[in-house]
């Protein structure tokens, strides 16, 4: 305990230096504004960052990336309540209750609700990290590829948010087409190309980011054009200048107050995972978050429910926070981000590893502490911002289609550098927007397509090492318990919808 | 270790060079544009741009620029360097030994053969690696259990089945006399995945680089049974060589440089020879340490003998295990 105070001590006054107070900000800043760009998540931020810290002393090196990472995670969750276009598989969630939000006229109200989601998110896993980041190194290492696969499986079941009465065959078929667009590109254990047609262009498989932004913003964009009487709308409250009110009512901070903590608590866990990360987190959050509330809250899922996106936005931050456990105590990357983080840790000739917190104690303390401080310095660096970020959704739509067009398409194309991306990204934003007009829902289709990759993987892995046989779906407990999960969220509304079928059944005999 | 190691067969080749005219400095373009086939933070990006920032710091050259041009495991870069030939004299595009094996498997139609290679510059070993605790002590100990039951050991790799990682631990397995075809390998999708497999228990053993492997032996993780260099490694003083124990196998994960085709022979040999010099600077040997790279110079015709050998010997090897 005298250790860790003094570590403290020590992370403390490193952080209050003022060369690294400047850091966390201007990391925080430079960060938002990367992160809100389609196509620059924080793993393009933080390698934007390494060259220009070359010559850092290394905790003022990751102080500043700890800042550019939780500054480019809310900058993203800002475009996607915004315009409906995540960048980061780990802000697509957002988007299902953020942007329902935001059309509704409640901008500002949703960007305030997602930076207090982000900073409590943050700080809750932050504190767990430093109470128990060594003890949490076993946990760490506990998960194999079977129960990996649970896990993505019973992610797959945040779907039923899409899945309304009548839908529900719609959204199945669509997180079908989300799996099966997984496949294509080279076969992730073999190396085989699979539905390429020949063309390298595919090899890659089709990027997450051509997906979400042909899908999500795109089509969003071609559908106010289709939509003529949207516009007058959206015209109207852009002359008034209306983002909504940024405050949150006592009723409302009461009814987010549990969700965050409930997902502070599983998104942290499920960052620590080194399989799983931050999208997971926010899916399972989701799911987690729908299927505890009342029938009457259940409705407002995917149209605008606070609590929808309060969960994801939460879990998300807290998983980023998780990823370091492994990290720092183990020195494997549990994330993308992670696995840059550790190349720049390397590259300043910090090994990090379970001795990191004996040779230099000053890194370790200072990147814990620094988690805080880029926490606190978001939001209060944000919360002002909000006003004039949520100002973009008063450009008149004859201005905004066009910019939202051209910053996706170049979006994307930065990321590649291939034109064929393109032509692609618009063949999918049409079929896209006539599956739209037909009513099929977009979100299940992108859950289906992130969850598919790593379904496969794990799932032929677990084979593999189990000779074949498919018996560590019940031999091994962890699996066997996530799977049990799984059944019960899957069958318990099925079982209330159909009781109270015969109740109604029975009260028509009756009467 | 610090001095630079060649294989016998390089070092004959390199006489051959090095009995060429000299080159002059004005061969060598005032910048050198680096083509990187993969994304920001790679170990591609890595090696070219710890390159260029040594070229530069030492004096060598004015200044580098970085082009990432990932997609298709190389192959985009690739098609995009012989498309572009003609405007790329002063292009150097990394690699590695996955080329050679990418070719091989066809997952790009283009080999080493349709560029102009310049030089190998530096290596990394595989090694093999089993967790700390897990009561193997030795190769010869895997080499038992492995005859017991060659399903009970699961080897982990960071790459697909029939790439780098699995083919160095079938080379050993073979070089054992054992069948390479039975070693059950596991794909992961990169080493620090392939690393949390075996550190979770769910594989035996762990096929890396020595670099990776390193990291976590020093965190106590890990014990790292043999390495696939000609002789020790300093880093790894302790580690024995599989040659040494008496099974016959060397296999050196280089990475390189090469230009695109038609680059006149003399703007060739400069990059090379540049890249020769740059092993004698201060500024090269802090980036080298840092990254803990092991210095190999086969340069040009070195260069392709050296790839063609590599050629072979995978070549062979993922014919009999029917990956080609």
């Amino acid at each position: 305990m005298d250790a860790m105070l003094t570590g403290i001590g020590t992370g403390l006054s490193t952080v209050a230096q003022p060369i690294n107070l400047l850091m966390v900000m201007v990391g925080c800043f430079a960060g938002t504004f990367i992160g809100m760009l389609p196509g620059l998540g924080p793993i393009s931020a933080i390698a934007l960052m390494i060259p220009i810290t070359y010559g850092f002393d290394p905790a003022s090196g990751m102080i500043l990336m700890a800042g550019v990472y939780y500054g480019a995670i809310f900058g993203g969750s800002t475009s996607s309540i915004l315009i409906n276009a995540p960048g980061v598989a780990g802000t697509v969630a957002t988007s299902f209750d953020g942007y329902p939000l935001a059309r509704q006229g409640h901008a500002g109200k949703a960007l305030a609700i997602a930076a207090y989601a982000s900073f409590s998110g943050g700080t809750i896993a932050a504190i767990f990290l430093l109470l128990a980041a060594p003890a949490l190194a076993s946990v760490a290492l506990s998960f194999q590829s079977s129960d990996y696969f649970a896990l993505m499986v019973l992610g797959l079941t945040a779907v039923a948010a899409f899945a309304g009465r009548g839908n529900f065959l719609k959204a199945m078929m669509m997180t079908v087409l989300g799996l099966m667009l997984s496949t294509i590109g080279s076969d992730p254990a073999d190396g085989m190309p699979r539905f390429t047609f020949g063309r390298i262009d595919l090899l890659d498989g089709i990027s997450f980011l051509l997906l979400a932004m042909a899908t999500f913003a795109l089509s969003e964009a071609i559908m106010t054009v289709l939509k003529r009487e949207k516009i007058a709308d959206s015209a109207k409250a852009a002359a008034k200048g209306h983002i909504g009110s940024l405050k949150l009512s006592r009723a409302e901070v009461k009814e987010i107050a549990p969700s965050i903590g409930r997902s502070s608590i599983l998104g942290f866990f499920i960052g620590v995972l080194p399989g799983a990360g931050a999208t997971i987190a926010s899916f399972l959050a989701y799911g987690m978050e729908r299927n505890v509330a009342s029938s009457e809250k259940k409705k407002l899922f995917g149209k605008g429910s606070i609590r929808g996106l309060a969960a994801p936005e939460t879990a998300n931050n807290a998983a980023a926070s998780g990823s370091f456990v492994p990290l720092l105590t183990l020195g494997i990357p549990g994330s993308g981000t992670t696995a840059v983080m550790l190349g720049a840790l390397i590259s300043y000739g910090v090994n990090p590893g379970p001795q990191l917190f004996v040779d230099r104690p000053e890194v370790f303390w200072s990147v814990i502490i620094s988690m805080y401080i880029g926490n606190i310095v978001l939001l209060i660096l944000n919360l002002p911002l909000i006003p004039y970020i949520a100002r973009l959704l008063t450009i008149p739509s004859h201005l905004l289609v066009p910019l939202v067009l051209f910053f996706s398409l170049i979006g994307v194309y930065l990321v590649s550098f291939n034109t064929f991306d393109l032509y692609m990204m618009v063949a999918v934003a049409g079929l896209a927007l006539i599956l739209r007009l037909f009513d099929y829902p977009m979100a299940p289709m992108i859950l289906g397509f992130i969850l598919g990759d790593m379904m496969e993987t794990n799932l032929r892995r677990a084979l593999q090492i189990n000779d074949g046989s498919l018996s560590f779906l019940w031999e091994r407990p962890i699996t066997l318990a996530i799977m049990l999960l799984t059944v019960v969220i899957v069958v318990l509304p099925l079982v209330g919808y159909f009781r109270e079928r015969r109740a109604l059944v029975r009260a028509g005999e009756g009467g | 270790m610090k001095g630079t190691k060649l294989a016998a067969v390089a070092s004959a080749a390199f006489l051959a060079v090095s009995t060429g005219a000299s080159v002059s400095a004005q061969d060598l373009p005032s910048n050198i544009h680096f083509l990187i086939p993969g994304g920001a933070g790679g170990g591609w990006d890595g090696t070219a741009r710890g390159t260029g920032l040594a070229l530069v710091g030492a004096g060598l050259i004015d200044s580098a620029s970085y082009e990432n041009l990932s997609g298709g495991g190389g192959g985009v870069a690739i098609a995009h360097l012989i498309e572009t030939a003609d405007q790329q004299h002063d292009t150097m595009m990394v690699n590695s030994t996955p080329i050679v094996i990418r070719s091989l498997t066809g997952v790009f139609p283009q080999s080493f053969r349709d560029l102009t290679p310049i030089a190998a510059t530096i290596a990394d070993y595989g090694a093999l690696v089993v967790a700390a605790d897990g009561g193997v002590e030795s190769f010869d100990d895997l080499l038992t259990a492995f005859r017991e039951d060659p399903a009970s050991v699961k080897v982990a790799g960071g790459s697909v089945r029939g790439g780098m990682d699995h083919l160095v631990a079938a080379l050993a397995f073979q070089a054992a006399g054992e069948d390479p075809l039975s070693v059950a390998y596991i794909p992961y999708d990169a080493g620090g995945d392939a690393m949390t497999g075996l550190l979770s228990g769910e594989t035996q053993v762990l096929s890396t680089g020595l670099g990776e492997a390193l990291a976590q032996r020093e965190a106590g993780q890990v014990r790292i049974l043999a390495v696939t260099s000609d002789e020790r490694v300093a880093e790894a003083a302790d580690v024995p060589t599989l040659t040494e124990m008496g099974y016959e196998m060397v296999f050196a994960n280089w990475r390189g440089f090469f230009g695109a085709p038609g680059m006149p022979e003399e703007r060739a040999d400069a990059f090379a020879e540049v890249l020769g010099q740059l092993y004698d600077t201060p500024e090269w040997e802090e980036v080298r340490a840092r990254n803990g790279w092991v210095n190999l110079y086969h340069p040009r015709a070195a260069f392709v003998e050296f790839l063609e050998a590599q050629e072979a010997a995978v070549g062979d090897l993922m014919r009999r295990m029917g990956v080609i």
